[in-house]
């Protein structure tokens, strides 16, 4: 047992829902009680998908456990077919059927419909979401994809893209014409919008691009097994890693890597004057490992960022993370635990936080900015317009996005500069989320004798929530405190982290305005 | 519009003795963990510990919209291979993660263990748990447990399982007292209760309480308000302690909250004119605020499938307050003694129908065509994208809809999808 307050993956059977909801002409039958249709609303309303997900779900209940759950399962597989019609079904069971253990494949085998019937062994208490789509993907290729002869063009098949995947549309829409710069057609881009029957002439392309390890990989080792396909290893997100990757289909396919480069910005808006404030920002990165391990290469060599921390939820992808961790002088966090995430971000104080929804919320509690760049997603990362994360376009708008939470250059000049402004104070909130800026009201003792009793603010909360003994921590003297509250909020964390540490490696006991410059410049880089 | 129908004529025009179509298919409703998203704010010093798989976190943080809260007040100890395999193991890790929870967030006072599909399909005992942790850790915290897994419950009958988890603890009283029973935003709530004390009623007693200090006393001379439609196990009860109920209209609307006034009014022995100084004033104002929202409403036909419970109610507060015409009331239980005296104000024609075969039942909402479909979330874009125009039933559980000063935001709740789909269209015929 786990305890768990948020997580980072569903089971396994909604990742199977994210391949068959992201294809057409594909049936999904769930042995699954009422409950599990919640999964629907994941496609419907936070992916706004304007149709239901093809699941037909068998709804047993309580007083059905007794009695004859197959027979429920049949007749939903009987229905569905005749219903939907669909080229090819997938059946299965949630976690609660498999332990009633009805066996799907073999009841819908003995129905004998008339389609490929594909089942599903997702073992629930054991796998996650990312397993339930890489393995149903696999199955689904192993059971329609054939050897067959090559097109008489190079082509590809683009792996990996499923629904609710983090930008999957617009990534595969960019990899597609990324690819045709260099002369290449995409036989089959799926699970994403494929049907069944493309799936069967996969086979026919040169070569296979994996866009989404997480999702694709069995599949890419399937048809290279069986079809005799090789399939590419670097993921094109970010500008160098989108070059290594035209190289390597180029090393495929004998043609040119060099491609026309003229919308790619990223690299003259990182080396532009207006980015010099991005120089060393201190930035934690956490999703899932292929985002994140790209994240990390685009912030220490694309950006110059310090990446301070990294880390994955899928545990699968624990050895590239590693070794992607050590390569930045760091140990990677590998947990999909979302306390420990949020230890571990309070524990460094990075200046920004480049992660999932979940960093995003924790990033809203302890005051530190926050991209967006690895599901789980949310219904704000399904943007209206055009957004991939892949391809040279891709980089581009990572660029807007991690930049967007970071307080512009000149607006952070001048910030420092005022920083007692009254209307720009803590309190007031951030002035693009619609708050009303309260104008803060100056204490009477601003003249500078001591008030008669400490003011409870911050420092006192955040000993009583750490629960450590006062006398251990160093004590801030209330000028000190005082000029602490003038830092800007988004480093003020820092700030004080590195002063206590200062004053605690120095035995000094009380923190003053003096301890606070000497730490300040002590640290300066 | 008045509700003071003689009991014979209600009788004899209303849907109550409808041929109910009952149907047993794919449902597309939520499970009773979902009701866990709105009692752990109501209750401050409660903690929702659901027993279940991965699948069951999930669903929690989809239907809460994925985190809006920090720190929430609930959580799923998950179960994973090993404890498949033997109970006592399971038991023994579940003391386990529960002394780490109550260590993590010492101002608990209520710990509720909540059963789910895979908990109750391995028969792990939750009763004997939520004893044995109760033993552990009292006085400082009371351990509860219901079941909100789906293979019980749908949506809004966790609220009912949790409620009436609680009937059995609480305290004895001989004292006269009304209870309000029923989780209320807490506005709401105060209205409710400034409209009761006004007429000279009280204490007023709530269930649930705030925080577990203010838990209601019950016994033999405690009369008991529904506001919610969905408390069927917690009636009965309430009842079994010997509790009587006071069966009204909800009070949804002018008209509803009238009806719901007066029902407890006439049992405390209010009389008239003092009932009609209370309610008079927030009375025109409620009607005047439907008036507004219900513009575009009168006329219309709406298809309601079944959701949260709050169907019937809803269809009489539509149908007689905001003109509308209903085709279809889908509800996922019905009860009689709880929602017959809404049944008895809905005019007949509509089918009611009780439980979901949801291929069948959007074969006959595309038939009927209506003019508004209130459905839950898996529905309405599907539904939209094919040009219906939907309602969340959702949002009719997560907003403010009670009594007097709510009535024009409920048929707002209606009007409004209405309204867009009307700007839109002229946005684009211009």
């Amino acid at each position: 047992m786990k305890l768990t307050l948020w997580t980072y993956e569903g089971p396994p059977h909604v990742g199977a829902m994210r391949v068959a909801t992201g294809m057409k002409g594909l049936h999904y039958v769930l042995h699954a009680p009422q409950g599990d249709t919640y999964a629907d609303l994941l496609f419907t309303m936070i992916e706004r998908r304007n149709h239901r997900p093809p699941v037909t779900y068998t709804t047993f209940q309580a007083r059905d456990l007794g009695g004859d759950t197959a027979n429920l399962f049949k007749d939903a597989a009987r229905d569905a077919y005749a219903r939907f019609q669909p080229e090819a079904m997938i059946v299965g069971a949630s976690c609660t059927a498999e332990l009633i253990q009805d066996d799907p494949g073999g009841l819908t085998e003995a129905l004998g419909l008339p389609i490929p019937v594909i089942p599903l062994d997702l073992p629930s208490y054991q796998r996650k979401e990312n397993f339930g789509a890489d393995e149903t993907f696999h199955q689904i290729v192993r059971h329609l994809a054939k050897p067959m002869p090559r097109t008489a063009n190079i082509t590809c098949n683009i792996l990996g893209a499923t629904a609710l995947g983090f930008r999957h549309r617009d990534d595969v829409a960019e990899v597609t014409k990324l690819l045709s710069l260099m002369g290449i057609t995409v036989n089959v881009a799926a699970p994403l919008d494929a049907r069944p029957s493309d799936i069967a002439r996969m086979g026919q392309a040169h070569f296979n691009v994996l866009l989404y390890p997480e999702t694709g990989e069995g599949a890419a080792r399937q048809l290279e097994r069986t079809c005799n396909q090789p399939w590419t290893k670097t993921v094109p997100l970010g500008v160098g890693a989108t070059r290594d990757f035209l190289h390597e289909v180029a090393a495929l396919t004998g043609l040119s890597p060099t491609v026309d480069e003229s919308a790619l910005r990223l690299p003259w808006w990182s080396a532009s004057v207006d980015s010099t404030y991005l120089t060393g920002k201190r930035v934690f990165i956490f999703g899932d490992a292929t985002h994140a391990i790209a994240a990390a290469r685009i912030a220490a060599t694309e950006i110059g960022f310090q990446v301070v921390g990294m880390g994955c939820f899928n545990r699968e992808f624990a050895r590239p993370m590693r070794a992607a961790a050590k390569a930045h002088g760091i140990e990677a966090l590998i947990t999909d635990d979302y306390l420990e995430v949020e230890a571990e971000i309070e524990r460094l104080q990075p200046e920004l936080i480049l992660g999932t929804q979940m960093e995003r919320h924790i990033g809203k509690r302890l005051g530190i900015p926050c991209a967006v760049i690895s599901s789980p997603v949310h219904v704000q990362d399904f943007p209206a317009r055009y957004s991939p994360q892949m391809g040279f376009e891709g980089a581009n708008v990572i660029f807007d996005t991690w930049i967007h939470p970071l307080v512009m250059g000149l607006e952070e000049h001048l910030l420092t500069m005022f920083r007692e402004d009254f209307e720009f104070h803590d309190a007031a909130g951030p002035s693009h989320h619609g708050a009303k800026a309260v104008a803060r009201v100056e204490p009477e003792d601003a003249g500078g004798f001591t008030p008669p009793a400490p003011p409870v603010g911050y420092l006192e909360t955040e000993n009583a929530k750490s629960g450590a003994a006062p006398a251990a921590e160093p004590f801030w003297a209330d000028a000190a405190e005082r000029e602490l509250k003038k830092i800007p909020f988004f480093v003020r964390g820092k700030a004080k982290r590195n002063t206590e540490k200062y004053a605690a490696d120095r035995g000094v006991t009380e923190i003053n305005v003096e301890t606070l410059y000497e730490a300040k410049a002590h640290y300066a880089r | 519009m008045s509700l003071d129908l003689p009991a014979t004529l209600a009788k004899s025009t209303g849907c109550r003795d409808t041929p109910v179509l009952k149907e047993r298919g794919q449902r597309e409703v939520f499970c009773g963990l979902t009701g866990i998203i709105w009692l752990h704010r109501k209750m401050q010093d409660a903690f929702f510990l659901v027993v279940g798989s991965r699948t069951c976190a999930h669903l929690l943080q989809a239907a809460a919209g994925v985190m809006i809260f920090a720190e929430p007040r609930f959580g799923t100890a998950i179960l994973e291979e090993k404890d498949l395999a033997g109970l006592a193991d399971a038991n023994a890790e579940l003391d386990r993660e529960v002394q780490r929870l109550l260590s993590r967030r010492p101002d608990i006072k209520q710990l509720f263990l909540v059963g789910s599909c895979p908990s109750e399909v391995i028969k792990l005992d939750l009763a004997r748990a939520a004893e044995r942790l109760s033993g552990l850790h009292s006085p400082h915290v009371r351990v509860y447990n219901y079941s909100g897994s789906g293979i019980e419950t749908t949506f809004t009958q966790g609220e009912d399982a949790c409620l009436a988890a609680m009937v059995p603890t609480l305290a004895s009283t001989t004292a006269r007292e009304l209870l309000v029973v029923g989780a209320l935003p807490d506005v709401v709530e105060d209205q409710c209760l400034a409209l009761l004390s006004a007429m000279g009623i009280g204490p007023v007693r709530m269930l649930p309480a705030r925080r577990s200090g203010d838990l209601p006393a019950v016994g033999a001379n405690t009369v008991f308000a529904l506001v919610q439609p969905f408390l069927n196990d917690t009636h009965a009860a309430l009842t079994r302690r010997g509790a009587t109920h006071i069966a009204a209209p909800f009070p949804f609307g002018e008209a509803g909250t009238t009806a719901w006034l007066r029902a407890v009014a006439t049992e405390f022995g209010v009389d008239d004119a003092t009932f009609d100084r209370v309610t008079a004033a927030p009375r025109a104002r409620a009607l005047k605020a439907i008036a507004t929202q219900s513009a575009e409403l009168v006329g219309k036909s709406v298809f309601f499938f079944p959701d949260s419970q709050l169907e019937i109610p809803l269809a009489r507060f539509l149908t007689r307050e905001c003109g509308m015409t209903a085709i279809e009331i889908g509800t996922p239980y019905l009860h009689d003694a709880i929602h017959g005296p809404d049944l008895d104000l809905i005019a007949k024609g509509p089918t009611i129908s009780e439980g979901q075969d949801v291929e069948k039942q959007l074969d006959r909402q595309h038939a009927a065509n209506p003019d508004l479909t209130v459905c839950g979330l898996g529905l309405a874009n599907p539904l939209e994208a094919k040009g219906h125009t939907t309602k969340w039933a959702i949002e009719l559980v997560f907003t403010p809809v009670h009594f007097y000063e709510q009535a024009g935001d409920l048929a707002g709740l209606f009007s409004r999808p209405l309204r867009r789909k009307a700007l839109l269209q002229a946005g684009a015929n211009a």
